[in-house]
């Protein structure tokens, strides 16, 4: 048993449903106990969609259990068909439903229905949402792709190609496709299948025309891929392209399987991320600690945007999917960092505070993490709530993506001139550091380290809590801290205030490390020797 | 299976009937969201899926993150192959809990469908840790699994569980059962104090202030969703005040009034003590009934709640109720809300989804209560929708809110008035 508040991923069925109401023409049949329908809320309210998931639940309860589930099952799957005459089915139990053990699969072949009926075997005490898309979307590819086929000789014609995994409440999956298919375009290659999202059964029929396919999402269609590829031979691209950088080798490779000419596509200067990035104002970003938390896909993909192209230093990496743990650890160890793969929230919590970040990226999850510890934070992964799928066109893929990516990464701090400002007039009542940037809110900071507010030889507390229930919350400094002498404190102050966060606590593990009685002046400017930067 | 069977109905003039089949309901574990923050010192420990823990974060919004008074603790495969002691782990998930949190006075372990399915006995496992963790800790259990309880029916079964551990008392007592807005039960024991009547409400706001309970106790439910509770309560000699549900100014006229009247209050005390309140509901409703007068209102089965929403918007709004799901009718103490409803109605308890859905667009009312599931889709299809369970976590009971109350239903059609585009 794992004690659990919150959950990054849902169940796996979960996952299936982002495939199912991606689709058109699909309809899913779920045995599940009354209840589980609250799950169409999340298609409902947090993506706002229009119509209600296409999924048909059994709701069966106790007194159904006495007497035949499995009988229920098949009358919902008859109902089904007749209500919504899909062109295809697929059919599964959810996790009370695994336990009771009606057999879906069975159960539904017997109906004989005139469409194909895909079962799905999802095991929901071991496996999670991520891995429940891919699986439906790989039984899905597998059973309506159809046999291997001939395509048509290149000479002569254009390249096509398929799009791969976007689905229903996929963060910011809209508006990559929108940017994907516009560098497609631009390419002169064309899109044979979009799937899931948008596509119907007899779509996945076609998929075999394309030349080669190309991944947006391995974490919900690697495993597709890898299938046509072996029936097929359709080679695919995963490069995520998130960044300029990845977005260029993304063209470069995508040209290269398509057989065309990159270079007009990457000619000029397709994104503004790398001028912004060079002016001057960005200068104060170098070097900013950032912590990065996601899905494997975009904590890879933001941690490079983070590094290579805002001159960020990565100072935590981290995901929340184990099934793509390797690569994360190998990208972590680049940076000298050790990965944290967990999906328990208080290790993240944990591992945020042990970084001492000036910035998190995250799921909503970090953003709570962030605003409880005062720091600023920026949305880059699911799971992510209602504002996370904007009226606006938010792409994170491609060169508008990478603009869209500049914006978000750096408006969460402040920016250099704002910063410098501030520097200069700490002294003023209107810029002493307890005032915080504006779009902070009331940014939590020790009153005490307010200039001129510090009683001599108080010691450093955790920020004071921004609601009751931040109290609650571990201390950020950890415990077995030399107290600091009160000249040392007072020299401290004199650090600029955007600097001396880190001043602080690097003195303290110095301190820490040597096993130092007490903070004094020497110690302060020993550990500035020793981390000079 | 589908069809309308048409049911007893009393003598009300209301047609009843019941329904089956796909129902879009939440389950009894959605209750911790509200109750956790009624009962101060308690948490709420689901032994279940990762489908109940990611339930309990979709409904609580936010709210998952200010160090809530809930959690789940997720059944792996290990314990179902039986590779771990099941009643070790919760043991474990427990003691860890507790140590975490040492303010905890109350723990429920929630039962769910899983934890039902495999007959984990989570009644022992409470004894059990009850012994190990007293005195600081009482441990108690009730179920919230889906397979056997509709959403508010959480609540019912919580409250339940809680009556067993409520101390004797012969004392001709008046309590109020059902989990109120601490604004609402405030209000009502200064009402019930000036009409000079001592009211105590189950659940109180802390675990080791539970009031007492026996022969001379006359309860009145707060909620129409307690059956379990009231039968648990007249177990132990309690008896059962019957009366409308306190929403809108009639409903909670007609409850204080059968209060007042079962202790013997002189009536002119009772209309001292409620004219003003009466006087200050009328005024505010007043401001939507044109909103509300002469709209047809379909309710999708939610909560319960249903029957006396619908009584409140035909009798104080002018409004039409055409359809009245609710997920379960106890007509015992429904019985002052059905005699209430307009002639002509109809209830339907139970739900088969899709054809609930199809006679709502047959009918295509005016306003359509329902769940979040249901809500956008209708109105992409051109209905008004009022979100049913805004109902559940704003306080709507009792005079002050009357207005509020009726402004809930009267927003969809202000808004869809307003918008241009």
């Amino acid at each position: 048993m794992q004690l659990t508040v919150w959950t990054y991923e849902g169940p796996p069925h979960i996952g299936a449903m982002r495939i199912a109401t991606a689709m058109r023409g699909l309809h899913y049949v779920l045995h599940a106990p009354q209840g589980d329908t609250y799950a169409d809320l999340l298609f409902t309210m947090i993506e706002r969609r229009e119509a209600r998931p296409p999924v048909t639940y059994t709701t069966f309860q106790a007194q159904d259990l006495g007497r035949d589930t499995a009988a229920l099952f098949k009358d919902a799957v008859a109902e089904a068909y007749a209500r919504f005459a899909p062109q295809a089915m697929i059919v599964g139990a959810s996790c009370t439903a695994e336990l009771i053990q009606d057999d879906p699969g069975g159960l539904a072949k017997a109906l004989a229905l005139p469409i194909p009926v895909i079962p799905l075997e999802l095991p929901a005490y071991q496996k999670k949402e991520n891995w429940g898309a891919s699986e439906t979307f790989y039984r899905l590819v597998r059973a309506l792709a159809g046999p291997a086929v001939e395509r048509a000789p290149r000479e002569g014609r254009r390249a096509s190609c398929n799009l791969l995994g976007p689905t229903a409440l996929g963060f910011r999956h809209r508006d990559d496709l929108i940017e994907i298919r516009k560098i497609l375009d631009a390419l002169g290659i064309d899109v044979n299948v979009v799937a899931p999202l948008g596509a119907t059964p007899a779509d996945l029929g076609r998929l075999g025309a394309a030349d080669f396919n190309v991944v947006l999402y391995p974490e919900i269609a690697r495993s597709a891929a890898q299938y046509l590829e072996k029936t097929f031979r359709q080679p695919f691209t995963e490069i995520v392209p998130i960044g300029v950088g990845a977005t260029t080798r993304f063209v470069e490779a995508v040209a290269a399987l398509a057989g065309v000419d990159p270079a007009p596509v990457l000619a000029g200067a397709p994104s503004r991320l790398p001028w912004y990035a060079r002016s001057v104002d960005s200068n104060y970003l170098t070097g900013k600690r950032v912590f990065v938390f996601g899905d494997a896909s975009h904590a890879l993909a933001i941690a490079r945007v983070a590094t290579k192209e805002l001159g960020f230093a990565l100072v935590g990496l981290g995901t929340y999917t184990r099934e793509f743990a390797r690569e994360v650890r190998a990208e972590a160890a680049a940076h000298g960092l050790e990965a944290t793969i967990t999906d328990d929230y208080l290790d993240v919590e944990a591992a945020i505070q042990a970084a001492q970040p000036e910035l998190v990226l995250g799921t909503q999850m970090e953003r709570h993490v962030a605003k409880r510890m005062g720091l600023p934070c920026a949305v880059i992964s699911a799971p992510v709530h209602v504002q996370d799928f904007p009226a606006r066109h938010a792409p994170q893929m491609g060169f508008e993506g990478a603009n869209v990516l500049f914006d978000t990464l750096v408006h969460p701090l402040m920016m250099g001139l704002e910063e410098h400002l501030l520097g200069m007039f700490r002294e003023d009542h209107e810029f002493h550091d307890g005032v915080g940037p504006s779009h902070l809110g009331a940014a939590p900071r020790a009153a005490g380290d307010a200039v001129g507010q510090a009683p001599a030889g108080s010691s450093h507390k955790p920020a004071p809590a921004p609601d009751t229930a931040a109290s609650q919350a571990a201390p950020i400094v950890l415990d077995g801290t030399a107290p600091w002498a009160p000249e040392a404190e007072k020299e401290l102050k004199k650090i600029p205030f955007f600097v001396r966060g880190k001043a602080r606590a690097n003195t303290e593990r110095f301190a820490r490390e040597r096993n130092l009685a007490r903070i004094t002046l020497e110690t302060l400017y020993d550990a500035k020797a020793h981390y000079g930067r | 299976m589908n069809a309308h069977a048409p049911v007893q109905n009393g003598g009300c003039d209301v047609a009843i009937h019941q329904e089956r089949g796909q129902r879009a309901v939440f389950c009894g574990l959605t209750g911790i969201v509200w109750l956790h923050r009624k009962i101060q010192d308690a948490f709420f420990l689901v032994v279940g899926s990762r489908t109940c823990a990611h339930l309990i974060q979709s409904a609580a919004g936010v709210m998952i993150f200010a160090e809530p008074r809930f959690a789940t603790a997720i059944i792996d495969e290990r314990d179902l192959a039986g590779l771990a002691d099941m009643n070790e782990e919760l043991d474990r998930v427990v003691t860890r809990l507790i140590e975490r949190r040492p303010d905890i006075r109350l723990l429920f372990l929630v039962g769910s469908c899983p934890s039902e399915v495999i007959k984990l006995d989570l009644s022992r496992a409470a004894l059990r840790l009850s012994q190990r963790l007293a005195p600081a800790v009482r441990v108690l259990n009730y179920s919230g699994s889906g397979i056997e309880t509709t959403f508010t029916q959480g609540e019912d079964a919580c409250l339940a569980a809680l009556v067993p551990e409520m101390g004797e008392s012969d004392a001709a007592d008046l309590l109020i059962v059902g989990a109120l807005a601490d604004v609402v039960e405030d209000q009502f024991s200064r009402i019930f104090a000036e009409l000079g009547l001592a009211a105590r409400f189950l659940p109180a706001r802390r675990a080791g202030a539970m009031p007492p309970v026996g022969r001379g106790t006359r309860f009145l439910l707060a909620q129409p969703f307690l059956t379990e509770t009231a039968r648990a309560l007249e177990e132990r000699g309690a008896r059962r005040i019957p009366a409308p549900f306190p929403l809108g100014a009639e409903g909670t006229t007609g409850w204080l009034q059968a209060a007042a009247e079962a202790f013997g209050v002189d009536p002119a005390r009772f209309e001292a003590a409620t004219a003003p309140g009466r006087a200050r509901a009328r005024k505010a409703l007043a401001a939507h009934r044109e909103r509300l007068e002469g709209r047809r209102v379909f309710f999708f089965p939610d909560s319960q709640l249903e029957i006396p929403l619908a009584r409140f918007l035909a009798r104080e709004l002018g409004a039409e109720p055409i359809e009245i799901g609710t997920p379960y009718l106890h007509r015992g103490h429904l019985a002052a809300e059905l005699a209430l409803l307009p002639r002509g109605a109809t209830v339907v308890e139970g739900q088969s989804l899709d054809d609930q859905l199809d006679r709502c667009r047959q009918a295509r009312p005016d306003l359509t209560v329902c769940g979040l599931g249901l809500a956008n889709p209708l109105e992409a299809e051109g209905l008004a929708t009022k979100w049913s369970i805004e109902l559940l976590f704003t306080p709507i009971q009792g005079y002050e809110q009357a207005g509020d109350l009726a402004a809930l239903f009267a927003r969809p059609l202000d808004r869809r008035a307003r918008l241009e585009v």
